[in-house]
């Protein structure tokens, strides 16, 4: 049983229960695990964080959960979404829920809209497919929609193609064609690692201003602590498609208790005295392909011994509502004060 | 590492550049304007040498584009460049070269930045038979003590760039600018293409050749956070110009230019308990082509007064005691927030 | 502290990457340089000498390719035959490739004015179906491989420099071009030493294409009596030779076909292998 902290059906509260979640992708160099084996809770109305470096399976995650990942890749697990398992639906049930109760943004707007079709048609797509409304209302929703994420001058702007909006305001584009249905779960895929800080910040603060409205979950994939710091209630850290750590923000960034979290904050400037070495992590990311047998951060880990390398170290709970799958996680404890 | 005192080792003095835009035939027979971008609207300052001059700004502020206008990849348009006392434009044939060997710039992309079909040996030999820095036979030996000083092994030399991680290959490209011995280093958003823990490992490799070699080094970049921990003073860009300098501590903790406070504002800070509820800054980035009169910032500035719409302001010294382009550091009785 | 760094396990080097297809076409190829260069190795019969006993017979063990209506062995013929058609095929791309890669890189690299031109004479060079063009020449100057060559040099160059000018435009937007020039390399050491390795594999790919592409037209010709001239044997002679026959010997037209099928296959075999050997790896 790989995390005993986590009850292995929902409880209530939860939104999505990820139970035993593993993509692995058959390529010709050997088996890729990219998500290998997740438990993870969404509750409602939280803004979860899910952080780590490239290749740590974050972006494979959150679009496994909505199957949107393609041969060779292969998807296991459960993910248990208002009584339903994401993964086993038919394919046209899960149409139903795709766009109407869970939706999507993405990183690079100019690919995820249709350059061809203009803002109200996109929009409209969405109505169409999930809502019974006629073309007049339609319109006032689509007018309503784009409003409600800031974009001036709503109504005239309706017809405008996606060429036509600055990067800022294709996201927002995206999240109003996103929230058309008002769905109960927005999968965020790094909506704001392309944009300008000042951008970022509005985009960010937008997400949140939508959460409190609609009452939604959120799960926000990040490469960026600091979007995690400013923005997500719980954060899950991931590290070659395993949790490492899971619990609330404050918690988790007060008092580490994985050594790879306490790496990557302490690699982050900001802290201690300028202009002196950070503390970085040795080495690099390991191979998908050839994952070492125990805990996945061991080869570069200052706090690693056998017990570490000789199996995959559970997600146990370490602290109120804090997990974290570190075997030495009580002398990382003492690292931090 | 202290700066030393005296004249600068850099000198800027309102640097300009533009770049025509393309206009497809139809346009050009409709008699549409010529539409040009403004990258650099008279940029001036000055580095000393030993200083690590940290410079930041978003999308179309120009701090690219001054990267490579310093080392002359661009011609500027205007504007003077002074370098240990020399004008760097006028600079040709021999002492062109010479420049060269003075001042390298390091590339963002890894994956572009070094020539596929060239084994690190010959990336980072070249410069060296090229501009004959030393007599062949010592060549491996410096190329050895290249790849020491950047801390790869010795087995990298018949590699290929493909055969390395990002965050390597950033360091064969600070070898390969090392290998002329410059004096300067301008590094144009080192570390943005690589992982959080691997920009810690270039971060500290840089300050160690710093204090080593006695660099100065102008480090260009978005990221407020490695800018602050690595600079002695920093440059705020907008829309091609420089709108405050000043030491690095005093600009993040009292920043005088509106901008410069929403950039500040906008960070995302490391620490969860302080969060701002709203955005820092309202309104999109205009676009280098078509630059608000007077002060550019004026159409997102909170503070903006009828002077900011008639007429740009220049760098004076603020309150503080840094360089501000605000029309309220010399006009302080009219602020008012809106 | 010193950073524990390990390169990522080496990719598979340049010659673990040599594939089936590569392999055939090389040998393919490797076999017709073979009979061009020593024929008489091979030739059963001497290809020119007549023999009144046999004429058109068909294959037969004496004569695996038949006899043609003087009575000369196909088979020797058809050998003899790859001396001049590999001559067309190299001496026929040889011109074009080095001039057009040179027009290629300059206007490349340099752009201005000169781009435009070349601009303009390659739209009005391709305005002409390829084979049209070089008949015409040909024509006005008369018969003969030499003036083939001179027709298809005229012609040809403009597709290599094409070719070429679009990937220096793109290798030169990498940063590498720039950082070469940051540290003071003159324009030619960078677009030789660096932009045209990075820029040659398709034209070399076209090359191996143009040869099959120039066998063909070399055929074309000297099947229309514009190219090579009887008595020599090129297997478009031999073919057009072989056409008053087809009913009766159809042996003498076929096998020099098939001779020029299977070495345009190598060429092209040999173009795709090199494709895939020296794709640039990330």
């Amino acid at each position: 049983m790989r995390s005993r902290a986590i009850a292995s059906e929902a409880g209530p509260g939860i939104a999505l229960a990820i139970r035993g979640l593993a993509t692995t992708f058959a390529m010709s160099t050997g088996l890729v695990r990219a998500v290998d084996g997740i438990d993870l809770d969404v509750r409602a109305g939280e803004v979860l964080g899910l952080v780590g470096e490239s290749g740590c399976g974050k972006s494979v995650t959150l679009r496994s959960l909505v199957r949107l990942v393609r041969p060779p890749g292969r998807i296991e697990g459960r993910a248990i979404w208002q009584g339903k398992d994401l993964l086993a639906l038919p394919e046209r049930e899960l149409r139903d829920v795709r766009g109407k109760e869970i939706a999507m943004i993405f990183q690079e707007p100019m690919t995820a809209l249709n350059p061809v079709l203009s803002i109200r048609q996109q929009i409209d797509e969405n109505l169409k497919a999930h809502t019974g409304l006629g073309r007049a209302e339609r319109t006032r929703r689509a007018i309503e929609l784009l409003d409600l994420v800031g974009i001036p001058s709503a109504a005239e702007r309706l017809d405008s193609y996606p060429h036509q909006f600055s990067g800022g305001m294709r996201q927002r584009v995206m999240i109003a064609i996103a929230l058309a249905s008002q769905p109960r779960l927005l999968l965020a895929d790094e909506p704001t690692t392309a944009l300008d800080v000042t951008i970022q910040d509005q985009i960010l603060k937008l997400l949140l201003e939508l959460r409190d409205r609609l009452g939604m979950s959120v799960i926000l994939v990040t490469h960026d602590l600091g979007v995690v710091a400013q923005t997500c209630d719980r954060v899950a850290v991931m590290y070659a498609g395993q949790i490492m750590e899971v619990g609330p923000v404050v918690e988790v960034f007060r008092n580490p208790r994985h050594a790879y979290t306490l790496g990557l904050l302490g690699s982050m400037p900001g802290g201690g005295a300028i202009r002196q070495p950070l503390r970085s992590i040795e080495g690099a990311p390991p191979s998908l392909v050839d994952l070492p047998r125990g805990c996945p951060f061991a080869p570069r880990c200052t706090f690693v011994t056998d017990a570490c390398r000789q199996r995959r170290p559970d997600l146990v709970q370490v602290a109120a509502d804090h997990l974290s799958a570190c075997v030495h996680h009580d002398q990382v404890a003492k690292a931090v004060s | 590492m202290k700066t030393t005192a005296g004249p600068p080792l850099l000198d800027v003095q309102g640097l300009a550049k533009t770049f025509p835009l393309h206009r497809p035939m139809l346009k050009v027979l409709l008699g549409a304007p010529r539409l040009t971008v403004h990258a650099l609207n008279g940029v001036s300052f000055s580095v000393r040498r030993g200083e690590t001059l940290g410079i930041v700004g978003e999308s179309g502020c120009g701090k690219s584009t001054l990267a490579r206008c310093l080392v002359r990849l661009i011609e500027p348009d205007g504007g003077s460049i002074r370098y240990d006392g020399a004008d760097v434009r006028a600079l040709t044939g021999a002492e062109r070269r010479a420049f060269n060997r003075r001042v390298q710039l390091i590339f963002q992309d890894p994956y572009s930045s070094l020539n596929p079909r060239m084994t690190v040996r010959q990336t980072l030999s070249e410069a060296l038979r090229v501009h004959r820095l030393c007599p062949p036979g010592e060549i491996a030996g410096r190329v050895a003590g290249l790849l020491d000083l950047v801390r790869l092994p010795q087995d990298s030399l018949d590699r290929y760039p493909h055969e390395f991680s990002g965050g390597q290959r950033q360091r064969i490209g600070i070898a390969r600018a090392l290998s002329v011995e410059p004096n300067c280093l301008i590094a144009d958003e080192l570390v943005s293409a690589l992982d959080v823990s691997v920009q810690a490992q270039v971060i500290n490799l840089l300050l160690e050749l710093q204090e080593r070699l006695e660099l100065t080094v102008l480090f260009v970049a978005h990221d407020l956070r490695l800018v602050r921990h690595i600079s002695h003073r920093v440059a705020v860009m907008y829309l091609g110009r420089i709108v405050e300098l000043d030491r690095t501590e005093r600009l993040f903790s009292a920043p005088s230019h509106p901008y410069t406070q929403a950039l500040l504002g906008a960070a995302p800070e490391l620490d969860p308990t302080r969060r701002r509820r709203t955005a820092a800054v309202r309104g999109e980035l205009p676009s280098p082509v078509a630059i608000p009169p007077g002060c550019p910032f004026h159409p997102r500035c909170p503070y903006a007064f009828d002077a900011c719409l008639r007429e740009r302001p220049e760098l004076h010294r603020s309150a503080g005691g840094g360089l501000a382009a605000c029309h309220l550091v010399t006009m302080p009785q009219a602020a008012h927030a809106t | 502290m010193s950073a524990v760094l390990e390169a990522r396990p080496a990719a598979v080097r340049l010659r673990g990457r040599i594939s089936p297809t590569l392999a055939a076409g090389v040998l393919i190829i490797a076999a017709s340089l073979m009979l061009a260069f020593v024929p008489g190795w091979f030739a059963p019969y001497d290809p020119l000498a007549f023999d009144y006993r046999a004429l058109l017979q068909p294959p037969s063990l004496a004569h695996p390719f038949g006899t043609d209506n003087f009575g000369r062995d196909m088979l020797s013929r058809v050998i003899w035959a790859y001396r001049l058609d590999m001559q067309i095929a190299l001496f026929g791309t040889l011109f074009p490739l080095l001039f057009g890669c040179l027009i290629g890189a300059l206007v490349g690299y340099y752009g201005g004015w000169p781009d435009v031109l070349f601009g303009r004479v390659v739209d009005a060079l391709i305005t002409f179906p390829f084979l049209v063009l070089v008949i015409a020449i040909v024509a006005v100057l008369g018969p003969g491989l030499i003036n083939m060559y001179i027709a298809v040099g005229v012609v040809g160059w403009v597709f290599y420099a094409r070719l070429l000018r679009a990937e220096i435009r793109i290798q030169k937007q990498q940063d590498y071009a720039a950082a070469g020039k940051v540290m003071g390399y003159g324009d030619g050491r960078i677009i030789l030493r660096h932009l045209l390795p990075n820029a040659i594999t398709p034209v070399l790919v076209f090359w191996m294409t143009d040869m099959a592409l120039v066998i063909l037209l070399g055929s074309s010709l000297g099947y229309l009596g514009l190219g090579a001239q009887p008595p020599a044997a090129e297997w478009g002679v031999l073919i057009a030779e072989g056409k008053n026959f087809m009913t009766t010997g159809w042996w003498i037209s076929i096998f020099p076909g098939f001779a020029i099928v299977l070495t345009g296959l190598g060429f092209s075999l040999v173009g795709d292998g090199i494709a895939e050997l020296l794709r640039p790896q990330r």
